[in-house]
């Protein structure tokens, strides 16, 4: 039998939840529809949702992955690009677009507008929240698509996969790296941390709260608690009740949070492929640290910002280049959790 | 016309049309039971795409819940069809919509006319069976289930505790050996027409029908009353997973799923368009004759299962975060800890490497930074030196190291100066070994040019943090294989006690330990540990001082503290 604070726990918990969605809803008014095709959206189509802010080095890679794992509809808020975002966004047969010229960080970094969109068009699907630069891999990915895993997930009675950030980074500098945004970025963001993550249960959203990675050892150092969170809850069998937390990192009822094994067993996991440091990583640090829209606490991540804007080199001697998602298993990153 | 199967159908309406037109066209007639719960309209249609096919019919239809007497129920009502319906038939073949033969049905024919007595369905005592994810067995056919397992897990825990508690208990009907086994089986003719039409089949129906999961015992307990010839296997290739559910096979199966030799598998996802292609094919190069061989799947699947259960030991991840107590091992590899041999002796750790081999670490909680092997400031897997970092989850810093270096002996040091925090977890871990010598950090205070206020101090601080260290070492939950001496024990007799260290750590060897590293000059030790008592720092982990030398004589004199 649950315990009574865990009771009342729940219970605050069920009105954060509809305050969350309240608040969002509230700030329906701020999307405006460039391109709605969400008449397309068939019954049992797995759908992807993002809020991007000038991501055309990333959009085209972002969608064809994506498409090839069968996402069959994307839907996509944009936060103000002046770089052709929307225009291309508009051109693709598969995408719905809505603009809005507010704020990111006053929309709890865009979580806001996806969850009046997920409540609306997410209801009964499978759906998928990423950001731009943000590649899903899971077990057999390469062989066996998303509606794959999303029908043995529904036939194991999971609502919910989690999985863990990858930072990708490049051999050099991050500055000097040449990507083609029809590429591949992985192919040059090829090397990644494989073993310095660190993660606690938190006890209160039951979720937990990874964090390691390139970041964590090269900026974060001395103060590792404000190292970003590599743990996200990115793929749910989403219902119009439900709400992300903060990012995609929790989400409210509770047990969409449960997505690792506590019991010994490993759960189903996939890994978001983080394409951050791409070139422009430069200009949209020393953008995004006037903007002060990416953290609750802006000041105290300017010593990160400027070490970014110096062209810092995240590759080391003892770093991993990627190989597939049989690597990341083996070095325990990804787990198939028994689909075999 | 000897085989003939029934296949029950509740979604995946095109895929289950191809399969039983299959085997229609093969000249096996086919009865298909559509679920209950399928919409009449949607039934409609789906019958009357067979209505030029008279190989193919429906039966009488039943709302069917999985595990539930109704499974059974469906089963009966379309085996009931099959033999009134086709009189050639010797062989009754149960599949369900989601499954794909792998073979030619001619091959499976052939294997049936070869034993026409046969009947192929897995009918284990309840004495041993294995599979069972509720943990009943013999007490499926004993206690009553008016619960739901998956909806009511509570309830039905609870009155099964409830009956256990008080002894309540069916009786067995007479003549019904409890057997359990894989719901798809294929049966003779005889065997099936016995069971259905037995003169107590009444009874038998109203006891099987509070069994629980009875289409796991129903034909596997009766087939035991009629069958001349029981074959206790299933010629359906179908796995489960540690929850009870079934595999999936998808395209990238089709090699495993050749090799099975098996007929039939399930359950097949019903987009995988490659099986459905290849396997429904019978152009193909077939392996004629050949007996049904699930072994190698087995393997396969069962190491899934075991991941999926189990985990890997000594990982913790996005998947894999044990609750305390369930980790099933807390590292993944045997390590190894020494405290006070460096203080003691030059050049210890390189003698060490030459002895023991893998990676000799200094002192990897040092308040400064890890002292990795080799002054290395990113190890394996990029774990980083910086002390905030290793000592925001000071325990995970070790897990991760151990878990990026498996298959490298790893040994490390720890001592009265190092933070502490990974010294409860490494004595309640089996996989460590820890070995020390206690107060041997008083020995670089002997050539300290410190004041002896400062060196008081010190030796205070470090004792203290020792004693904790040492608490630990005896604590209730220790797992460790520990080796502690004091230092003036260690002294006496040096060799044989590392000989018995290392020997554990690498196993037996025929070779006498006999150079050890220099050890550090002793001569006024004690003298100073005196000097240390008298100044109110009372030595209380180095051991029998009287066993140390004294300034003069440089050999063991009797005294007391």
């Amino acid at each position: 039998m649950a315990r009574a604070p865990d009771l009342w726990q729940a219970y605050k918990l069920r009105w954060k939840r509809r305050r969350l969605l309240a608040r969002s809803f509230a700030k329906r008014g701020q999307l405006s529809a460039r391109q709605d095709r969400t008449d397309r959206i068939g019954p049992g189509d797995i759908l992807a949702f993002a809020t991007v802010r000038n991501e055309m080095s990333r959009l085209p890679w972002f969608l064809r992955h994506h498409r090839a794992l069968g996402v069959a509809h994307f839907l996509v808020v944009d936060n103000d690009s002046d770089d052709g975002t929307v225009d291309y966004l508009v051109e693709q047969p598969d995408v719905s677009v809505w603009t809005t010229p507010h704020g990111y960080k006053a929309s709890r970094f865009g979580v806001d507008w996806l969850t009046v969109l997920l409540a609306r068009h997410g209801h009964g699907h499978w759906c998928l929240t990423l950001d731009a630069d943000e590649l899903f891999v899971y077990a057999h990915h390469d062989r066996r698509p998303l509606r794959a895993l999303t029908d043995w997930l529904d036939l194991t009675g999971r609502e919910s996969m989690g999985a863990l950030m990858l930072d990708m980074y490049p051999r050099g500098p991050l500055g000097q790296a040449r990507v083609d945004p029809q590429d591949d970025p992985i192919a040059t963001l090829s090397h990644f941390d494989a073993g310095n993550y660190v993660m606690i249960r938190q006890p209160v959203l039951q979720n937990l709260w990874v964090q390691g990675g390139p970041r964590a050892r090269a900026f974060f150092a001395d103060d590792p608690r404000r190292a970003p969170t590599l743990s996200k809850v990115p793929l749910i069998r989403w219902n119009r009740r439900y709400a992300y937390v903060s990012s995609t990192h929790s989400a409210l009822p509770r047990h969409l949070n449960h997505v690792y094994d506590q019991s010994g067993g490993e759960a189903p996991t996939g890994v978001l492929l983080h394409t951050k440091f791409l070139p422009n990583i430069l200009t949209k640090s020393t953008e995004e640290k006037e903007r002060r829209q990416h953290f609750e606490n802006s000041t105290l991540y300017e010593g990160y910002y400027d070490a970014l804007i110096s062209d810092p080199v995240l590759w080391c001697e003892a770093s991993t280049r990627y190989a597939g998602w049989q690597q990341l298993e083996g070095l325990g990153l990804l787990s198939r959790g028994g689909w075999e | 016309m000897s085989l003939g199967f029934i296949m029950l159908v509740h979604t995946a309406f095109d895929r289950a049309e191809q399969v039983a037109r299959y085997w229609a066209s093969n000249g096996c007639p086919v009865v298909i039971h559509v679920d209950g719960k399928v919409r009449p309209a949607r039934f409609r249609a789906f019958r009357d795409q067979f209505r030029d096919d008279p190989m193919i019919r429906f039966s009488r239809r039943t709302r069917v819940e999985w595990g539930k007497w109704s499974l059974v129920r469906a089963t009966q009502f379309a085996a009931e069809r099959l033999l009134a319906d086709f009189p050639d038939v010797r062989h009754v073949f149960l599949a369900s919509g989601s499954c794909l033969p792998l073979r030619p049905v001619s091959e499976l024919r052939d294997y049936l006319d070869a034993h026409p007595e046969t009947d192929f369905i897995e009918s284990v005592t309840t004495e041993q069976v294995t599979w069972t994810v509720d943990g009943l067995e013999a007490e499926r056919f004993t206690l009553r289930f008016p619960f739901s397992w998956r909806k009511q897990r509570k309830l039905f825990d609870a009155y099964v505790r409830f009956q256990r508690r008080f002894g309540l208990r069916r009786r067995i009907p007479e003549g019904v050996s409890p057997h359990l086994g894989s719901q798809w089986w294929c049966l003779t003719r005889r065997t099936l027409s016995s069971i259905l039409s037995a003169p107590d089949r009444a009874s038998m129906d109203a006891y099987f029908a509070k069994v629980w999961i009875p289409d796991e015992s129903y034909f596997q307990s009766l087939a035991r009353r009629y069958s001349t010839q029981i074959e206790s296997r299933s010629l359906t290739l179908s796995k489960f997973d540690v929850q009870g559910k079934p595999h999936v096979f998808y395209d990238d199966h089709q090699p495993l799923l050749e090799r099975s030799d098996c007929f039939v598998a399930r359950k097949i996802w019903p987009r995988a368009d490659r099986l459905y292609e290849v396997f429904l094919d019978d152009t193909r190069l077939a392996n004629r004759g050949a007996e049904p061989n699930p072994g190698k799947i087995d393997r396969v699947f069962s190491k899934a299962n075991e991941r999926r259960g189990q985990g890997r030991p000594g990982l913790y991840s996005q998947a894999r975060f044990p609750s305390p107590g369930l980790e099933n091992g807390l590292t993944c590899a045997r390590y190894n800890i020494f405290s006070g041999f460096d203080f003691l002796f030059d050049g210890f750790e390189p003698w060490l490497a030459r002895r023991i081999g893998g990676r000799i670490h200094g002192h990897l909680y040092a308040p400064e930074r890890a002292e990795f092997a080799g002054g290395e400031t990113l190890m394996n897997g990029c774990l980083s030196d910086s002390a905030a970092l290793r000592d925001y989850r000071p325990t995970q810093f070790l897990t991760n190291l151990l878990w990026s270096t498996r298959g490298e002996r790893q040994s490390f040091f720890i001592g009265p100066h190092d933070a502490q925090d990974v010294v409860p977890f490494v004595t309640s871990d089996p996989n460590a070994t820890i070995a020390a010598v206690t107060g041997a950090w008083a020995v670089p205070l002997l050539t300290s040019n410190l004041g002896f206020d400062a060196i008081k101090a010190e030796a205070a601080r470090l004792q203290r943090v020792e004693l904790a260290f040492l608490k630990e070492l005896k604590s209730p939950g220790l797992a460790a294989r520990v080796h502690v001496w004091p230092l003036a024990d260690f002294v006496a007799q040096p060799t044989e006690k590392l000989q018995n260290v290392l020997s554990e750590i690498t196993g037996p060897s025929p070779r006498r330990l006999t150079d050890l590293p220099p050890m550090r000059d002793l001569t006024g030790f004690r003298d100073f540990l005196l000097r240390l008592r008298d100044g109110g720092v009372k030595p209380q982990v180095m051991g029998d001082l009287a066993l140390f030398p004294t300034k003069t004589d440089g050999g063991a004199k009797h005294g007391s503290v």
